[in-house]
């Protein structure tokens, strides 16, 4: 392993004694063994990761299917044994229904089955697999966060550490955050300040629970998931509000304050846009609304009136100011506030507070992709995949091209990568600006889009002329929206050098 | 912050009245007869009359039972009685809140143990999500310091203790006396759909007025709370 | 035990009502006794979800009612925050007992 040359004197070498030492010693371990293959092949270990985890997924979800059809085919009923215990399936049953939809390796794959026919045993490894996802949304949104704010800057961000690109920087900072010290002021509510970040990051972690990624790619396929998920995200506003009281600081109850009157201002005009796409459907089950968009681009809400398209618009401004981003960051923001409602905190709290609000972003962008733009379909027309047939290879086929929680990830990713953009790019508004956004201009327009909505669906008839024409249309606007941006992000990325120079990269370990 | 002068005591009167309230409901629990307040029990619905699809699409809540549901039913019934607890033993406020907050959660966890997933949120996103943040933010604008308490004197913290515990034995006492008409319970909760339906089709008054009526109380909160005055 | 019925939801909701009470008789801070109201809300609340899920009530009667007093809780808490800021603006405080006067 060569040593990087770095502008810093190096430190001597950590003395660890005892069982800090072993741990210390295997972390050592495990890096050299790791390190040179990281070193060597960043991008392909960081797209196979990608692609491995799709696969695993989807390994899971063929497994819950393969125990679905043997239950259908013994004689046990189904809701009757999906209860905290399942039903008794035998090793036999799972290996002919595994044989019948012409499994490889039958005779060993059974025994693997045979747990998962369990609510309990599947309610955890769900469970588990969103824990996870939480954790590394976060992580990996933070990196790209530091990077696209570099590259606004014309910096170049985080670059050493992991190696390409500085990847694994943001891991680095969850071990330091994890070691350091767990301050509390002498002044503080203590109790409630060391409550506070769990306040705001449990019902993080719970909205997922309900938010659909694919049409059974969803823990608790809830008849109220909609108002269940909004009500998380509002729940998520006390534990800050909670944070800034406790902390005893100027500051901190300012920011708390800030939050707490925005965050309520601008639930208005967010669940007033919310009602649109309900109206347009009927149901408040998210699973429903998002395949009622199966019929590709022009089928998507967005384009489905003039005022789902301003909704839309509503709902994105509203989003950012309910999971306090810029431009509305004003609980949290460092200039005025000192970091406002986490001030005080630091280590692990800290970071909770972190987690929460990237888990926030990724909540509302979902929603808003499930809500106005097409869920986890493609563009193309589900109808055309038709003619694939339902053997595996096909349905991996749909699965890439036609619908699947890849879309819904890749769209929510570049939603979240807008709001990344608007927060590096616009200027902080003072709270009396943020009020009078909420109360004087998105309040009204808002009644109006929702009342001007109302009328639409009653007095324009569902595929008439006028229907089809403004569907047309905002779609048009849409694509070439769409197709603009990609132009212009191509075009930016092939001339980087020319436009921003190289950014003395050829300095830096990790390019 | 105790007030030098002599009160007519709130809790003494409180006491009075609820002592006799108590002893009304504990002599009159009798032998409960429904039909002599002019009051009609529905009739008890055929097994399956419920549990037939409706016409509305939507995933009908399907209420666990059996000891799942025991065991959900005792751990968030204990959530919501600890939580309780703690709100009146709190001191503080925001602590009262934070405890207001658990209980309000559990009790969400009961609506959708009794089949009311659409109550259950709504119970999330208004009573946690906007009354409670209102009331902290109430608290943060009325204190002028996080440690400003206002103490109830120790006599009547334990005269209240003590009415609260004899309401509750009077409670105890009319409900197991009580003989209730059909218990069974229904097989699984209304979806959405027929809860809609019912708020714009029966209860379209009532709801109206209830618009009406948040209108009157947005205005008059706006009024109350303006700041010239 | 093991079968919970329509008795362990009103003796919950009972306890809870007595907690309310004892909340609202023993603080002084306005605010304390609102969320002794809310105590009390929420245990009528669990009551009548309670009998509307073992059809004491005809259909979703009691589910309804359930969401008008959640509705008229949040209306009431919004008037009553109001008045505890004028409260404080009148007599910088909002111990409860010291409003006794007849105009402030």
């Amino acid at each position: 392993m060569t040593q990087m040359s770095v502008p810093w004197r190096p430190r001597g070498k950590a003395k660890f004694d005892g069982p800090a030492g072993m741990v210390a010693g295997g972390a050592k371990t495990v890096f050299a063994i790791f390190a040179p293959f990281v070193r060597a092949f960043p991008g392909a270990i960081m797209l196979s990761a990608v692609f491995g985890t799709i696969v695993a997924v989807w390994a899971h979800y063929l497994l819950f299917e393969v125990v679905d059809i043997a239950l259908i085919g013994s004689t046990f009923n189904i809701p009757a044994n999906t209860g905290l215990l399942g039903g008794p399936l035998t090793v036999e049953e799972a290996r002919s229904a595994l044989t019948q939809i012409g499994a490889p390796a039958a005779g060993f794959l059974c025994y693997l089955l045979y747990p998962v026919q369990y609510g309990l045993v599947r309610d955890l490894v769900a469970a588990g697999g969103i824990l996870g996802f939480i954790s590394v949304i976060p992580l990996y949104t933070i990196w790209w966060e530091r990077k696209v704010a570099g590259r606004i800057q014309s910096r170049t961000g985080p670059m050493r550490v992991g190696g390409w690109h500085g990847w694994s920087q943001s891991m680095a900072d969850g071990i330091k955050l994890i070691c350091k010290e767990d301050l509390c002021p002498a002044g503080a509510d203590k109790p409630l300040f060391k409550l506070a970040p769990y306040l705001a990051f449990v019902p993080a972690i719970l909205a997922f629970f309900a938010l659909p990624f694919g049409t059974y790619w969803v823990f608790r396929q809830l008849d109220v998931a909609l108002v269940f998920i909004l009500a998380m995200l509002g729940i998520e506003v006390l534990g800050v509000i909670i944070a800034g009281w406790a902390s005893n600081n100027k500051w901190s109850v300012y920011g708390a304050m800030r939050e707490a009157c925005q965050m309520v201002s601008y639930e208005i005009p967010m669940g007033m846009a919310l009602l649109i796409p309900i109206m347009c459907v009927g149901t408040l089950s998210l699973t429903t609304i998002g395949d009622t968009q199966s019929g590709g681009w022009t089928s998507w809400i967005v384009f489905r009136s003039p005022f789902t398209f301003a909704a839309a618009l509503v709902y994105y401004i509203a989003s950012l100011a309910s999971c306090k981003r810029a431009p509305f960051d004003l609980p949290e923001s460092e200039s005025e506030l000192v970091a406002g409602f986490h001030t005080e905190y630091s280590g692990f709290r800290w970071s909770l507070f972190f987690f929460a609000e990237y888990a926030a972003m990724f909540v509302v962008s979902g929603l808003l992709v499930i809500l106005f733009f097409g869920a986890w379909y493609s563009p193309l027309p589900l109808l055309w995949a038709d003619g694939l047939g339902e053997s595996l290879p096909a349905r991996a086929v749909k699965g890439v091209l036609f619908a699947g929680p890849i879309w819904f990830i890749a769209k929510c990713v570049f939603l979240l990568y807008v709001q990344i953009w608007l927060r590096w790019t616009l200027p902080r508004i003072r709270i009396d600006q943020v009020l009078y956004a909420c109360i004087q201009v998105l309040l009204p327009l808002m009644m109006l889009i929702l009342l001007g909505h109302t009328f639409y669906e009653l007095l324009v008839p569902v595929g008439g002329v006028v229907w089809t024409l403004f569907n047309l249309i905002l779609s048009t606007i849409g694509a070439v929206l769409m197709i603009g941006m990609l132009f212009v992000a191509t075009y930016g990325c092939w001339n980087r050098v020319r436009l921003v120079g190289n950014l003395g990269r050829e300095l830096l370990p990790g390019s | 912050m105790h007030h030098p002068r002599q009160r007519p005591g709130k809790t003494v009167l409180l006491t009075f009245a609820l002592a006799a309230l108590t002893c009304v409901t504990m002599t009159s629990a009798q032998e409960p007869d429904f039909g002599d307040v002019g009051f009609e029990f529905p009739p008890e619905p055929p097994p399956q009359a419920a549990d037939t699809p409706t016409e509305f699409d939507g995933v009908p809540l399907s209420i666990p039972g059996g000891a799942t549901e025991a065991l959900l039913f005792y751990l968030f019934g204990g959530t919501l009685l600890v939580s309780a607890l703690g709100v009146c033993i709190s001191r503080s406020v925001v602590r009262m809140a934070t405890w207001l907050f658990f209980t309000l959660g559990a009790a969400s966890v009961l609506y959708f143990l009794l089949g009311a997933a659409f109550l259950g949120a709504i119970q999330l996103i208004v009573y946690a999500g906007g009354t409670l943040i209102l009331l902290v933010f109430g608290v943060m604008l009325t204190s002028k310091s996080p440690w400003v308490r206002y103490d109830c004197p120790r006599t009547e913290m334990a005269a209240a203790a003590g009415v609260a515990i004899v309401l509750f034995a009077g409670l105890l006492t009319l409900l197991t006396r009580t003989v209730w008409p059909g218990t069974a319970p229904m097989a699984r909760g209304g979806t959405v759909a027929e809860f809609g339906k019912e708020l714009l089709t029966t209860y379209l008054v009532p709801f109206e007025v209830a618009s009406v009526l948040l209108l009157v109380v947005m205005i008059a909160a706006a009024y109350l709370a303006r700041q010239d005055r | 035990m093991a079968d919970i019925g329509l008795m362990h939801y009103l003796m919950l909701a009972a306890a809870l009502f007595c907690c309310g009470i004892f909340v609202m008789m023993t603080k002084r801070n306005a605010i304390g006794i609102l969320i002794g109201v809310e105590l009390v809300l929420n245990s009528v609340n669990i009551n009548f979800i309670a009998f509307d899920r073992y059809r004491l009530i005809h259909g979703l009667d009691g589910q309804i009612a359930a969401l008008f007093v959640i509705l008229l809780a949040a209306a009431e808490a919004a008037v009553a925050v109001a008045i505890c800021m004028n409260l404080y603006k009148n007599l910088n405080t909002i111990d409860v007992d010291r409003g006794d006067a007849l105009h402030g």
